[in-house]
């Protein structure tokens, strides 16, 4: 496992302005970017043969896939083309996928529009469902905006064969609350690159709720910025990685303004062989800002051998003037005086190793208030466990 | 009627991969079911390991002797396995399991020790009774095992295991140590009860005679440098109380 990094870098007065190397500058164009070799930073440990060509933009969309919307009240849908100004508005794709998925969504049926109207409090949970019918290249678009003041639950569900890349952009207006649960639920050959894109409002709260169980490849970047003071930013993750399977979360937390918050939390747990996870939890407190209040943690369960573990915290200060800014990481087995407690009261091995792991996930899961999605994702829990037991 | 022997047990405490340190150095002690043993003795002299090792944790080797529990080998047993056959230690720190809740944990514990899953209803009466009584308040079951709970918290939930699983054999480490006057006799209180509704042997670790006021004692040992040095009766822990452990250190650093 590597150790963090830590740029502290003085106010600068000369003018010249720090540069993060944490920010790189995006584009839109394809071509901006070259076709990664697997040397960059950033690609060095996704294994790009099982991209299988997403990363270098051959011209395939043999892909297809399907968005299904479920909205409750105060929520409304609908489909928008490539090159609807509302689209595209939060970011710069930072790489080359994310710039390829940007310039052909529209083959793909175009892009999902998600609202949620002006001062709403919706309690029901609005639903996102991708689909992929078959291992095709595929390109997706998603935009969920909260408009400000407003109050809802956004359920993003993977499942399905296809080898996919998208860009889902969150847009939390100011003094709302935006509770975003992704979950890639695919199927075991699915390849799929994803980045999320946030930008958080004045007093506006954003959660999320990142869970990858499926899929051969998934990586995930999760990025957030804030617009105005106040905001506040919690990411939880949880990925559940078995046999061969590759699960990279990547999140980016740009404390560009004063006053806000962000909390990283995400635990994975690694079972056979070959199974292969990847943390890089970046976090950049901006040059100029003040009260900054940061924390980002992952830990890592490995339950048998075989397993691979990259877990990587970067932390860039660009002022003196933090709240809090912290980190940490963890990777390792079972804790043996966890198991010897449960064990000292009579409770088998077996069983005793059981209750343990499943507390481990529950303490993540139990966060997530939709009910019938925690009882699906324990079950999934389950289910992997049981392979392996 | 049962018979619990500890019979010439040495121990090492593993410290690295190839560090250990001899703690205990010959410890000889047979408690009958329906006794209490207290046990007293200097800082560091091995209490805790005495107990530990006796449980089985891992960071704990007996290196020579038996512990018989019936006239069986409790050493020959997994961990589970020395709890299923009655031995139960409260530990001195209990340990925090983070995400298993409490309620959970012991219905697991229960089924495991009981050899069947008691009746849902009536297990959860039971719960709540002897939470009750332990002045724990309901919302715990619904905790982790454990976690986040005050060095009393635990104690007391400690003190409610020994009278959920009901062992043979239970070894009581400290568990009067960071209780406050009403925490002490609660928890004492709930010894008691154990001992009146079953023939339970006790080996009860501690510093202070405070404890030994509610739960009497049939004997006292002192412990020191990993071994019984003396034994006697009640008297012996007020002599202790009044003279501290000295001439029992100086004993073991002379030899
Ligand atoms: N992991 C360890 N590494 C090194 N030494 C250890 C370790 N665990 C225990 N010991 C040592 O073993 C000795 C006995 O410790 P033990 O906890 O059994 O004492 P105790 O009699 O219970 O003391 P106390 O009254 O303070 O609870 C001590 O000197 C202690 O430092
Ligand atoms: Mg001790």
């Amino acid at each position: 496992m590597a150790g963090p990094n830590l740029g502290v870098k003085e106010h600068s007065h000369g003018g010249e302005l720090p540069i993060s190397k944490l920010d790189v500058h995006g584009s839109f164009d394809v071509d901006a970017f070259p076709v990664p070799t697997g040397r960059e930073e950033e690609w060095r440990f996704t294994p790009l043969r099982r991209l299988r060509g997403l990363h270098d933009g051959r011209d395939i969309k043999d892909g297809v896939v399907s968005v299904e919307v479920t909205a409750p009240e105060g929520v409304t849908h609908e489909t928008a083309a490539s090159g609807d100004p509302r689209l595209g508005t939060t970011f710069l794709p930072t790489d080359r996928v994310s710039a390829l998925a940007f310039r052909d969504f529209g083959t793909f049926g175009g892009a999902t529009v998600v609202t949620v109207a002006k001062d709403a409090q919706v309690a029901e949970p609005a639903y996102i469902k991708v689909t992929g019918e078959n291992q095709g290249d595929a390109y997706g678009h998603i935009l969920v905006r909260a408009e400000a003041h407003s109050k809802a639950t956004v359920v993003l569900e993977y499942a399905g064969e296809a080898v996919y890349a998208d860009n889902v952009e969150f847009i939390v207006e100011d003094g709302a609350e935006l509770t975003v649960i992704s979950l890639q639920d695919w199927g075991r050959d699915a390849v799929h690159v994803g980045h999320h894109y946030t930008k958080v409002g004045r007093d506006a709260r954003f959660k999320s709720f990142v869970i990858t169980l499926g899929g051969d490849l998934v990586r995930m970047s999760p990025k957030v910025g804030y617009t105005a003071p106040g905001g506040d930013a919690e990411l939880h993750g949880l990925y559940f990685t078995g046999d061969g399977q590759h699960h990279e979360h990547r999140s980016l937390i740009d404390h560009n303004v004063s006053h806000t918050r962000s909390r990283v939390e995400y635990k994975g747990a690694l079972s056979g062989e070959g199974a292969h996870g990847v943390w890089i939890g970046d976090v950049i407190i901006g040059e100029g800002t003040e009260g900054t209040d940061s924390y980002e943690y992952n830990r890592n369960l490995a339950l048998t051998d075989g397993t691979r573990v990259d877990s990587v915290p970067n932390l860039e200060i660009f002022t003196g003037e933090v709240e809090g800014a912290g980190h940490a990481s963890a990777s390792g087995r079972l804790d043996e005086i966890h198991l010897f407690y449960l064990r000292s009261r009579g409770i088998p091995e077996d069983e005793a190793r059981r209750l343990v792991i499943r507390g481990y996930f529950a303490e993540l899961i139990g966060r997530i208030d939709v009910p019938e999605l925690r009882e699906r994702i324990m079950a999934e829990v389950e289910e992997k466990l049981a392979e392996h037991e | 009627m049962t018979k619990f022997e500890i019979r010439g047990v040495r121990a090492d405490v593993l410290i690295g991969a190839d560090e250990r340190q001899e703690i205990l150095k010959g410890v000889d002690l047979t408690i009958d079911s329906g006794q209490t043993h207290a046990i007293m003795g200097p800082n560091g002299s091995g209490k805790s390991t005495l107990a530990y090792a006796i449980a089985g944790h891992p960071k704990y080797e007996i290196t020579a002797g038996e512990v018989l529990l019936d006239g069986e080998n409790v050493l020959e047993m997994s961990v589970d396995e020395r709890a299923r056959a009655g031995l139960f230690l409260a530990m001195q720190y209990p340990v925090e399991v983070p995400g298993v809740s409490m309620s959970n944990f012991l219905r697991s514990s229960v089924t495991a020790v009981r050899g069947e899953a008691p009746k849902l209803r009536q297990f959860s009466k039971e719960l709540q009774g002897t939470m009750k009584d332990l002045s724990i308040e309901a919302s715990f079951a619904a905790r982790g095992v454990n976690e986040g709970f005050s060095g009393g918290e635990k104690k007391r939930h400690e003190i409610l295991q020994l009278e959920l699983l009901k062992p043979k054999m239970a070894i009581l480490d400290e568990t009067d140590s960071g209780l406050d006057v009403d925490a002490l006799k609660v928890v004492s209180e709930g010894i008691n009860r154990a001992k009146a509704n079953s023939d339970v042997g006790i080996m009860l670790i501690t510093h202070y005679t405070r404890i030994l006021n509610y739960v009497k004692p049939d004997f006292v040992h002192v412990f020191a440098d990993g071994r019984i040095a003396e034994s006697g009766g009640p008297e012996l822990a007020d002599r202790l109380e009044n003279e501290g452990y000295e001439r029992f250190v100086k004993a073991g650093a002379e030899q």
